[in-house]
């Protein structure tokens, strides 16, 4: 009996750690949603702020988030989707594959201020290109590169040996068989973590601080080289700038909102494709 | 390949050199990682070295006042150092009961079908963006904590550890989830087998067996909590001083590069000092991440899993 009850008492505690984990988090999406869903509306996403941030919409701050967003994509991706085909495909089981493992391991381990000094650093200050999108995309790319390779690993790895040696034995070469076999049958593994990285990427806030964000702009941005609002850093700012921070609140719960359900709406769907796939597999 | 040594004609030679210039291709690219990651660490030495010509770094760590913009100005860090450790053990308190007992429940208790929807949830909700839950902190976590210890400002060292700490949950339980996955159901009937109850098997065989792979999960909570910055930069209170009890306002080292690198003059002492600051940074979270590495890699080896 002794034992049931320590037995019982054990289990009721994980089901309380498990409870409070859920509640703690979903609290924080309910009070958002709650008091945030009150300031949405179309207008909210499709003006421009107005009257020193006090009114107005958020359009250019999600525009200019979507630009980053795709920017860092756009910078990881190849450089992401090579690495995971060499260490798949061509990796001889060497000390060289442990050293770029490693590496990758550790990359995803900065901390992202770390990232932006790195982007202040290099692309701000060396190459020149000031505070703007390309130096927020790249900064933002690099943080991505080790989740896109190791999605893009799970997905290589899952394409069956059997149909690459029936592509060889038919005398294709490696790289025909890569480009017409492996990726085609990997391709929807691979955009699963390419869109679980998007949803990671957008809500970044201290890599854009110093490379890529401003508080405010005028209007949208016009080129690449050019500043831009961005949703998380917009929040931060909205609560620790401006002259009127009761009347800015309002509109921080707004953008917490549009951005918690843009991540969770993106990274929902890629969770919900990966699932389908894994089981597909088997 | 091999077949084409009985008549090379040009084309087989093009797709030769196709082939081997593809591999290249290939090869070179890998190393982007390994590239970004030297790269960081070279910026970070060049621009953060210069500061030891100013300070020297038993001082720079270890002095006790941190005045940057002050003329003439001091670059003591420890105060940021304490206040990261203090906000990051706080954090651990927090998410590592949290997370370890949510993965024990999801791996143990919770049936197939509410494992096939917690998972996701759980994974779901470690993407929420860190500046979302610095706003939370500031907007709810703030006022309330305010209210319950009468203090001045709800910005405290408290306020930064629960915020970060129910931020790195979802972490820690995912990849203790995993940890326990790996342990073979066998380790689990041979207990029932001898008698022993669920509970039995869960905190004697199932926990031991999985524990190098739950600290791995522990230490990369920490690393996570450690580096994060939006929160605590939102909700520690940005005080730089020493900190002596949790109700305070701290400045954690990630706070103070994002709080202050937009105001230092580029080339400046305190622009070097920050760069200081984030290499200090980064040898801390490689350490852990390579202690982790280290542990799971064990791990593995001790479960009979390929490293």
């Amino acid at each position: 009996m002794k034992k049931d009850l320590s037995q019982n008492l054990g289990f009721f505690s994980l089901f309380i750690c498990m409870a409070v984990t859920l509640l703690a988090l979903g609290s924080i999406i309910y009070f958002i949603a709650v008091r945030g869903f009150g300031v949405l509306n179309w207008n909210f996403l499709t003006q421009v702020p107005r009257s020193a941030m006090t009114a107005g919409g958020i359009a250019p701050v999600i525009v200019g988030t979507l630009y980053i967003t795709f920017g860092a994509i756009i910078v990881a991706l190849p450089l992401g989707l090579a690495c995971a085909i060499y260490l798949c495909e061509y990796s001889p089981k060497s000390i060289v594959v442990n050293i770029i493992r490693i590496s990758i391991n550790n990359l995803a381990g900065v901390p992202s201020v770390v990232f932006g000094l790195f982007g202040l650093a290099v692309f701000v200050k060396f190459f020149g290109f000031g505070v703007s999108i390309l130096s927020g995309s790249f900064t933002l790319g690099i943080l991505a590169l080790p989740m896109i390779i190791s999605s893009a690993q799970e997905a290589l790895t899952a394409v069956p040996q059997s149909i690459r040696e029936a592509s060889l034995s038919l005398g294709a070469t490696k790289w025909e068989t890569i480009k017409n076999i492996v990726l085609p049958t990997a391709l929807p593994g691979i955009l699963t973590g390419v869109i679980l990285s998007i949803g990671r990427v957008a809500g970044e806030t201290a890599p854009i601080l110093f490379t890529a964000a401003a508080f405010y702009t005028r209007g949208y941005p016009k080129s690449i080289f050019s500043e831009v609002m961005a949703l998380p850093y917009h929040i931060y700012a909205l609560m620790t700038e401006g002259a009127h921070p009761d009347k800015q609140r309002a509109i921080a719960y707004g953008c917490s909102l549009v951005l918690l359900l843009l991540v969770l709406f993106i990274s929902g769907f890629a969770i919900f494709l990966r699932q389908r796939q894994r089981s597909l597999n088997g | 390949m091999d077949l084409s040594c009985r008549a090379i004609t040009p084309i087989m030679k093009m797709l030769r050199f196709k082939e081997k210039l593809y591999k290249w291709i290939f090869t070179i690219l890998a190393f982007a990682s390994l590239f970004f990651l030297v790269g960081i660490v070279l910026v970070l030495i060049k621009e953060g070295l210069p500061i030891f010509g100013k300070v020297s770094f038993i001082k720079f760590i270890f002095g006790r006042s941190w005045y940057p913009t002050y003329n003439p100005a001091e670059f003591g860090i420890l105060p940021l150092i304490l206040a990261s450790v203090w906000v990051t053990l706080g954090a651990v308190v927090v998410c590592v009961p949290l997370g370890i007992g949510s993965a024990l429940y999801l791996n143990e208790l919770a049936g197939p079908c509410q494992k096939a929807i917690l998972k996701p949830i759980i994974e779901l909700l470690a993407s929420i963006p860190s500046v979302v839950f610095g706003f939370f902190g500031m907007v709810i976590l703030t006022p309330f904590l305010q209210k319950i210890f009468h203090l001045p400002t709800g910005l405290t060292a408290l306020n930064a550890s629960i915020i970060l700490g129910i931020m790195a949950t979802p972490t820690v339980c995912s990849i203790a989830e995993d940890a326990l996955n790996y342990v073979p159901n066998a380790f689990r009937e041979a207990s029932f087998a001898m008698g022993a109850t669920r509970w039995q098997t869960l905190t004697q065989v199932v926990i031991p067996a999985a524990g190098s792979g739950i600290s791995t999960a522990i230490i990369l909570g920490m690393s996570r909590a450690i580096g994060e910055t939006m929160t605590v930069l939102m909700v520690a209170g940005g005080a730089a001083v020493m900190p002596h009890t949790f109700l305070e306002p701290v400045r954690p080292m990630t706070a103070a590069i994002a709080a202050e690198m937009g105001e230092a003059p580029m080339g400046g002492s305190h622009y070097h000092a920050l760069f200081a600051i984030a290499l200090i940074l980064f040898v801390i979270t490689f350490v852990f991440n390579i202690v982790a590495e280290i542990i799971s890699r064990r791990f593995r080896i001790k479960l009979g899993l390929s490293g």
